[in-house]
């Protein structure tokens, strides 16, 4: 089992279009851009909608911090500062609001964690902002 | 406009070292270079078109094109990963539209005793991803290829055994190949029993990592028409990058789904008309993956359809990767088209090695993968038929 203390986090480094997430990550919240024009959640974060580009451009909004396993991988090897945290899980996450991220399960247990298990997101501190992983809910 | 019958594959050579320690990169292109065009009857002085994609040293084409000392009327350097060589054969449709005569493909490198080729992390650096993609841990291209599996078998049932059964017929293969970097037969317990990497693959899940590298010269009908060698046709070619698709990423299925279809079309020929098959085999569900999509068997059969033997030659259902592959003859610089490319060739001119030669080989289909599997991918495929095709 692994921790969210244990895994390494590197600090993200925020570009104009993606400061509002590392923002509020911070803060622990979790905010999506979403469409003006036909509100589909945008993932990774950008500053238009990759669907329809629509000219009204994107807003900021709060998401759930929940989802569910879309698929995962239990890394026995890791590179760099991970090869000491090995056995630990990358994963994509499909959040509540319909992306898809990819990140870490922490604190599961390896031997029964499943495709479609219900997780919810935890925050690390990692540079000036924190990244998301998630937790069994 | 269609390729179809407008540019021969003339030349082909594969570099047999797999550990290159006191060669640099660029004379590993030039080896291939040499090799290809002598087995083509020409010299460089003949080429008037280069490709090369990210392995390439330097400023690619316009380094590479000075270090070789080539004059070209035409150029190209689409890097999509190890999919790139398939796509420059593709692009050699430029001597269908009189552009050029005889063009100049190569790959080289060396990750087994160099480390990774210069430049790699720093195109990454600024990739609009990466803010929200490299601090997961993901442990090399395995990991991506290791998510596709677990969600391909969650969905399909797909089973270790089954992917195992890929990596036996790449090396029932292999045996008969002296360069090939794994030559032993393997079984699928001792696959099953190799350490787990990123779950659900193993170590023999994975490709080999080897220096090395390859070159293939495309000419036109004028061309080949005066050559002494054997040449294979090239019929179609297709490709098609697939992405993560604002965050609906879909791991079960690659861009082959795309541009097997438009590779097929041009060529005018169907699946069943395959007598052989160059498959990108990175890791083993790499091939699971492309032979659903191409169109070998439906969505999610992939695993079933590899079982008994299907993939072994001369004889099975669809003899593939009759070199051994990536997983067992060689992968240089970590890219696996041209390779791809060159053991079909050989196939249809009859030079493959004799226990594996698959008889009458008419139609040959390669098909390229770059990138990671259904995420941010490459994906090219290309028909060959025989000279006489
Ligand atoms: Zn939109």
């Amino acid at each position: 089992m692994t921790t969210v203390a244990e895994l390494p986090a590197f600090g993200p480094d925020p570009t104009p279009e993606d400061a509002p997430f590392w923002e509020a990550a911070a803060e622990d919240r979790l905010v999506l851009p979403r469409c003006r024009g036909c509100a589909t959640f945008i993932w990774y974060p950008r500053s238009f909608c990759p669907q329809c580009h629509s000219p009204k451009g994107v807003e900021w909004v709060p998401a759930s911090g929940r989802g569910t396993v879309y698929s995962f991988t239990v890394s026995h090897r890791g590179m760099g500062p991970y090869s000491e945290h090995a056995p630990y899980v990358v994963a994509y996450v499909e959040l509540e609001e319909g992306p898809r991220v990819l990140t870490n399960i922490v604190g599961a247990d390896l031997d029964t964690l499943g495709i479609g298990d219900p997780v919810t997101i935890v925050f690390q501190p990692a540079g000036q902002s924190k990244v998301p992983r998630f937790g069994p809910a | 406009m269609t390729i179809r019958g407008k540019a021969f594959i003339a030349g082909a050579f594969e570099h047999p070292g797999r550990e290159l320690p006191d060669l640099s990169v660029s004379q590993i292109h030039a080896e291939v270079a040499a090799g290809a065009l002598a087995d083509a009857g020409l010299g460089f002085g003949d080429v008037d078109a280069y490709f090369c994609a990210g392995d390439a040293p330097g400023f690619g084409p316009l380094s590479m094109a000075e270090y070789l000392g080539l004059r070209c009327s035409y150029v190209d350097s689409t890097e999509t990963g190890g999919s790139s060589y398939v796509v420059h054969a593709g692009h050699a449709a430029a001597i269908a539209e009189g552009k050029c005569q005889v063009a100049l493909v190569t790959l080289a490198g060396k990750p087994r005793t160099g480390g990774a080729y210069p430049g790699a992390a720093g195109r990454m650096a600024n990739a609009p991803e990466s803010n929200f993609e490299r601090w997961q841990g993901m442990p090399g291209a395995v990991g991506g290829y290791a998510l596709a599996a677990q969600r391909h078998m969650y969905e399909f049932g797909t089973t270790s055994e089954q992917l195992a059964e890929i990596k036996v017929a790449a090396s029932l293969h292999a045996q008969h190949n002296p360069d090939a970097f794994l030559r032993k037969a393997v079984t699928v317990e001792e696959v099953l029993d190799s350490p787990m990497v990123s779950s659900p693959l193993r170590r023999m899940d994975c490709c080999v990592v080897t220096d090395g590298g390859g070159a293939v010269v495309l000419v036109s009908p004028e061309v080949a028409r005066d050559l002494p060698r054997r040449t294979a046709k090239v019929l179609g070619h297709g490709e098609a990058p697939k992405h993560t698709d604002n965050g609906r990423i879909d791991l079960t299925y690659s861009g082959a789904v795309w541009s097997g279809p438009r590779a097929l079309d041009e060529a005018g020929v169907a699946v069943g008309d395959v007598d052989y098959a160059s498959i990108y085999d990175s890791f083993t569900i790499t091939v699971v993956e492309t032979i659903e999509d191409l169109g070998f068997c439906a969505k999610g059969e992939g695993g079933r359809f590899v079982s008994d033997g299907a993939l072994v030659a001369p004889y099975g259902k669809l003899p593939f990767n009759t070199d051994g592959g990536g997983l067992c003859n060689n992968h240089p610089a970590n890219r696996g088209g041209m390779t791809k490319i060159i053991e079909a060739v050989r196939q249809l001119r009859g030079e493959a090695h004799p226990p594996v030669q698959v008889p009458d080989c008419e139609i040959a289909l390669v098909h390229g993968t770059g990138g990671s599997l259904g995420t941010r991918m490459g994906s090219a495929t290309l028909i060959l038929g025989r000279e006489d095709a």
